[in-house]
């Protein structure tokens, strides 16, 4: 009866926190996406001819994002069914779209006016104990 | 120089030495565990493994170059960053790239 209460506690603690939490990133990256839109950013590059540059750079943006535990237990959950994550698909779409926003970040004090040949790397850590975080991390040559 | 490019803008390359590489292995510790543990009840960013990463990866990125400076390279183009996890608790970044002379 004590272990069901605790679950349930802590379903609503990430549940509450978790969605709180997401929420207020999403405000704030699609802010950030908005204020450096001025700065493409470009996967192609290799097999191009050279972009015209006085200098250039190499510029990294990673971060690490831990699921709620709300989010674990609907994934434990869909894992018996199947199909599709969608609680997972936010957390993944947010390390990127961060990891994204950092590396332009970066670029953009550094005064570049456009990020080519940009790569995109996601890996999940393991922690055991069912904890899963996945660090993204974004590269990319800045020019100016 | 690091460029994910084929070559560095504005310049031209005069010689390629090869691969070069860096990689390093790092274990967090029981306090960023912890942490990152109650981190994983309420969600969002653990700032403290960003952190951990990002230096590792410098470190990486510093022996790549370091080999490449040995070998007379002055520029490492087409530089690649790859993460693994090899086991619980431990992560492995390894950058790797092509060393070139520009001119």
């Amino acid at each position: 009866m004590l272990d069901l209460l605790i679950l349930l506690i802590l379903l609503a603690v990430g549940y509450g926190f978790g969605s709180y939490a997401e929420q207020k990133h999403y405000k704030s990256i699609r802010k950030r996406e908005r204020a450096t839109l001025h700065v493409p950013i470009i996967t192609f590059g290799a097999k191009q001819s050279m972009p015209d540059a006085q200098e250039t750079e190499l510029f990294v943006g990673s971060v690490v994002v831990a699921s709620d535990y709300f989010k674990t237990f609907a994934l434990a959950l869909r894992n018996l069914i199947g199909g599709r994550v969608v609680s997972y698909e936010s957390l993944l779409d947010r390390g990127r779209r961060e990891a994204l926003l950092r590396m332009k970040e970066s670029a953009i004090a550094w005064g570049a006016s456009e990020l080519a040949n940009v790569r995109i790397e996601t890996s999940s850590l393991s922690q055991g104990r069912g904890l899963i975080s996945i660090e993204v991390i974004a590269y990319g040559t800045g020019i100016r | 120089m690091l460029t994910t490019l084929e070559g560095v803008p504005g310049k031209e390359v005069v010689e390629h030495y090869g691969i070069v590489q860096g990689s390093t292995v790092r274990a967090k510790n029981v306090g960023k565990d912890l942490l990152a543990g109650l981190k994983n009840i309420v969600g969002g960013e653990l700032k403290s493994y960003t952190e951990l990463l990002q230096e590792a990866r410098q470190e990486a990125t510093e022996r790549m170059l370091q080999q490449a400076e040995q070998i007379g390279a002055n520029a490492v183009v087409n530089v690649r960053f790859a993460t693994s996890s090899v086991a619980q608790g431990a992560a492995e970044l390894y950058v790797y790239g092509t060393a070139v002379k520009v001119m």
